[in-house]
């Protein structure tokens, strides 16, 4: 592989290498290779058990590559814990949303801060979440459990978004969402993306992912099999025959 | 404006009778159970008023009425307009009092047939003396369906007479029982403050009150309970509803009340009084360690009485000269310094391997270590060191310069045991608005989210441990000063059980309410080897401290005392309830008053549909 291997001429943000991983001695994850670029909307497709959770975990360094490189800005950080990560412009919004339910919506909020120590810094990005997610703002000392499920999801990207991510890893963001909710989340996640901010979504709704983003992985039993334009995957027979539910 | 309305009986005698028949059949198990483990008899002894009424009677009677009271309480349904309660419910509660009543006359003809006495040692004729009143069969089973009958009624009634009057009537039968119960501690106080001739004017010399003086001191509390009706709720609810700097206010006043007690109430007190709350303290101490570890990181530790006894431990080894391999012979207050670091590195060698497991897991592998650390001071190999069975006496007291604490002087321990519960206090609280605080709940709500987040949670746990485990080794080094001694038995898993218990009763994760569970189960019903105000009791603590802890899941989950942040969420609540109605449906809002011009300030129902 090459040093930087980029389309457009720039360095990836984050980046895997030839990754393997394994769980005990069962082989996850295949010589993948992904990167994604500063600004980019990216999605990672596959079925169930092909690897997406996992690569999001490594991505994270909450799993680590048994070889191959997962590179943060140029860095090699296979060995980084994932605080390092997260300080770094990492953040995940888990799947399921996964939200700290017993706490509050500002706890939630500010725990997503957790590694920052600028005061002022918070404050101001916590009004901009509030700008953002007015109803957010409204439910702050309500108990983040009651709240609704469209709701949850605000408060979930809201609380990455604290960490001051410069790439947010969505796992599965239309997953448990009422159908009208899920095309409000994707818009949502459009508007965030337009504001500057590198996305990596994992998902199962190929359709909807495919039609906001830039490009896309197709990952099956740990492999990378598809890996093209959003409009060239979009136009693939095999996956229209596989995901989309046209063949 | 249409209001539903819940079925309505036609009369008296259309009952539920399924239902009726299910609380009967619990009212007569419960009674036949409480016989059956002994209550009545072993307390038959203990007169509560002299010569008419024995705790032993009272225990039995209880139940009719406590089970005549919850059969005929109804279910207000949201929306539907609850029925007044009368004639109807008091049919139920004398029916579930009959059935009660004539299955407690099954055991005494089954008392009176058969021998059981070999698997139920409670089968005696003593029971069966104490249900027939001595007067044989025939009349024991009539008076047994007859009182239980009449109280269930009375529980039952207790739903129909006007609430002020339900509020006397409870004051009053409460305020005897708790006088008589607490003869003990109630004279040691009176001792205290000078007042013998009244405590010697109340009771009989045998013990219980006098007739007389049951006469007197309920109408006494008649006019108390009179006299403050609704002043309490309103003072209650003003504290409630204060917010802010003035709630701020008013619970520093509270808190500075509750110290100047804490610290003038055990001058005045005696051996008996300041002992149970050494012991209150002692337990206390080990509830705050613990609600570190469960309530805030939520890791289910069930081994925690290992660092209790390290503490014990550390100090007998450091101070006592019966020390048998090594005695320094230390001063209390340096040992405490060994006391840290030891308690530090057992914290981090249970942690270590243990913090990767969760839930259950957790669970049963600090059970194991919990027992391995209490037979590893008994075992023969560390014998040598440790004393083995026979453990290490003749611990000295803490030389203060000025004074000396040891245990026979309770109240000196009690104030080494406040400085200690202070510390604990003080810590607990900083660190549960601190960073790690947050870290440990983050970890206690979603383990893995907390680490994606970024917080290292491995460390954070053991941080857990480490806290819980200092505070614990605080404990048992104050415990061995006073007892002077320490054995391996002290440090019995049961009292890592009753300390959970302690926590979860209390409500878990909150230090107002840790402190209220230890005065009211260690106080109140004793620690597992201390007597508590309810000295009769002590052969039935646990099964007490079983049946409290049932209840308390059942009803009320979050515990005695619900955490501030559990208190808000429910007025929250009610206020969006309150908001929706208002905003909704204007028909309902009765009390008009200038809010009703604002805008509603949380809207639920508004943008659902966006």
């Amino acid at each position: 592989m090459s040093e930087t291997s980029s389309t457009n001429g720039a360095t990836a943000l984050l980046e895997f290498r030839q990754v393997n991983t394994h769980y005990g001695a069962v082989h996850i994850l295949k010589d993948v290779d992904l990167a994604i670029y500063p600004g980019e909307l990216v999605c990672l497709l596959g079925g169930n058990a092909s690897g997406k959770s996992t690569t999001l975990k490594t991505l994270l360094g909450m799993v680590t590559p048994t070889s191959g490189e997962v590179v943060l800005d140029g860095e090699v950080v296979n060995d980084k814990p994932t605080s390092y990560r997260v300080i770094n412009g990492v953040t995940m919004v888990p799947e399921n949303r996964r939200l700290f339910k017993r706490l509050s919506v500002k706890e939630n909020l500010e725990l997503g801060a957790y590694l920052r120590n600028d005061k002022d810094g918070i404050a101001e990005d916590l009004e901009k979440i509030y700008d953002l997610f007015p109803r957010v703002k409204e439910r702050l000392s309500q108990k983040s459990g009651t709240l609704s499920g469209g709701e949850q999801q605000m408060v979930a990207i809201g609380r990455a978004l604290m960490s001051r991510p410069r790439v947010l890893l969505m796992d599965e963001p239309s997953m448990g969402l009422a159908p009208a909710l899920v095309q409000q989340n994707f818009e949502l996640i459009q508007q965030i993306h337009a504001d500057g901010m590198a996305i990596f979504m994992v998902e199962q709704n190929a359709n909807m992912a495919l039609s906001i983003a830039d490009r896309g992985w197709v990952l099956q039993t740990g492999r990378v099999v598809l890996d093209d334009t959003a409009d060239a995957l979009m136009a693939n027979p095999e996956l229209r025959a596989s995901y989309l539910g046209e063949g | 404006m249409s209001t539903l309305t819940a079925p309505m009986p036609s009369s008296a005698l259309d009952q539920d009778w399924k239902k009726v028949l299910r609380w009967g059949l619990i009212c007569g198990g419960a009674l036949i159970a409480l016989c059956l483990v002994g209550m009545p008899v072993e307390l038959d002894r203990r007169e509560i008023i002299e010569r008419y009424l024995s705790l032993g009677y009272v225990s039995v009677v209880l139940v009719p009425i406590a089970i005549g009271w919850v059969s005929a309480s109804q279910v207000v349904l949201e929306g539907f307009e609850s029925r007044k309660q009368g004639l109807f419910d008091l049919v139920t509660g004398l029916v579930v009092g009959v059935i009660g009543g004539g299955l407690l006359s099954l055991l005494m003809v089954a008392l009176d047939s058969w021998n059981l006495r070999d698997p139920l040692v409670n089968w005696s004729p003593k029971l069966f003396r104490f249900l027939t009143y001595e007067n044989g069969m025939g009349f024991g089973a009539g008076a047994w369906i007859v009182t239980c009958g009449v109280l269930g009624l009375a529980g039952a009634s207790l739903h129909v007479m006007p609430r002020a009057v339900r509020r006397i009537v409870g004051i009053v039968t409460l305020g005897l029982l708790s006088l008589s119960v607490l003869e003990e501690a109630v004279s040691d106080v009176s001792e205290g403050f000078g007042l013998e001739w009244l405590t010697d004017l109340i009771y009989a010399k045998k013990g219980g009150l006098t007739l007389t003086s049951t006469i007197v001191v309920g109408a006494v509390m008649v006019v108390i309970a009179a006299l403050t009706n609704g002043r309490v709720k309103a003072v209650t609810n003003r504290y409630r509803d204060m917010e802010g700097v003035e709630r701020q206010k008013a619970s520093i006043i509270l808190f500075a009340v509750v110290a100047v007690l804490c610290i003038v109430l055990p001058m005045f007190l005696g051996k008996i009084m300041n002992e149970l709350l050494a012991n209150v303290g002692l337990f206390l101490l080990l509830a705050l360690g613990l609600n570190i570890v469960v309530g805030l990181a939520g890791l289910l530790d069930l081994g925690y009485v290992a660092f209790f006894a390290v503490g014990g431990y550390t100090t007998a080894v450091l101070t006592s000269p019966n020390s048998p391999w090594f005695a320094p012979e230390l001063h209390f207050g340096f040992s405490l310094i060994f006391v840290v670091i030891f308690a530090i590195i057992v914290g981090l060698v249970i942690g270590a391997p243990v913090i990767r497991m969760r839930g259950d897991y957790l669970a049963i592998v600090t059970l194991g270590f919990g027992e391995i650390i209490r037979l590893l001071f008994m075992s023969d190999w560390l014998g040598p060191y440790f004393g083995g069975a026979q453990g290490i006496t003749n611990v000295p007291g803490v030389d203060l310069g000025f004074a000396t604490v040891k245990g026979t002087d309770p109240r000196s321990v009690f104030y080494l045991v406040l400085f200690f519960c202070v510390i604990a206090i003080y810590v607990s609280w900083r660190l549960q608005a601190s960073r790690l605080g947050r870290a440990w709940m983050a970890i206690r709500e979603d383990e893995q989210v907390a680490e994606a987040m970024g917080i290292n949670t491995v460390s954070a746990k053991l941080m857990a441990f480490v806290v819980g485990a200092v505070l614990a080794a605080f404990s048992g080094a104050v415990l061995v000063a006073k007892v002077g001694s320490v054995f391996p038995t002290s440090f019995m898993i049961l009292i890592s059980i009753i300390i959970l218990v302690v926590v979860i009763v209390g409500g878990m994760g909150n230090i107002a309410g840790v402190m209220v569970g230890s005065f009211v189960l260690i106080g109140v019903l004793g620690g597992p080897k201390q007597p508590g105000l309810l000295q009769e009791f002590q052969n039935f603590k646990l099964l007490i401290y079983g049946m409290l802890l049932v209840f308390m899941m059942l009803k009320r989950p979050e515990g005695l005392v619900p955490s501030a942040r559990r208190s808000r969420e429910l007025h929250q609540d009610e206020f969006l309830q309150d908001a929706w109605l208002k905003g909704d449906k204007p028909g309902i809002d009765d009390d008009a008053d200038d809010e009703d011009a604002a805008p509603v300030p949380v809207g639920d129902g508004g943008g659902e549909e966006e």
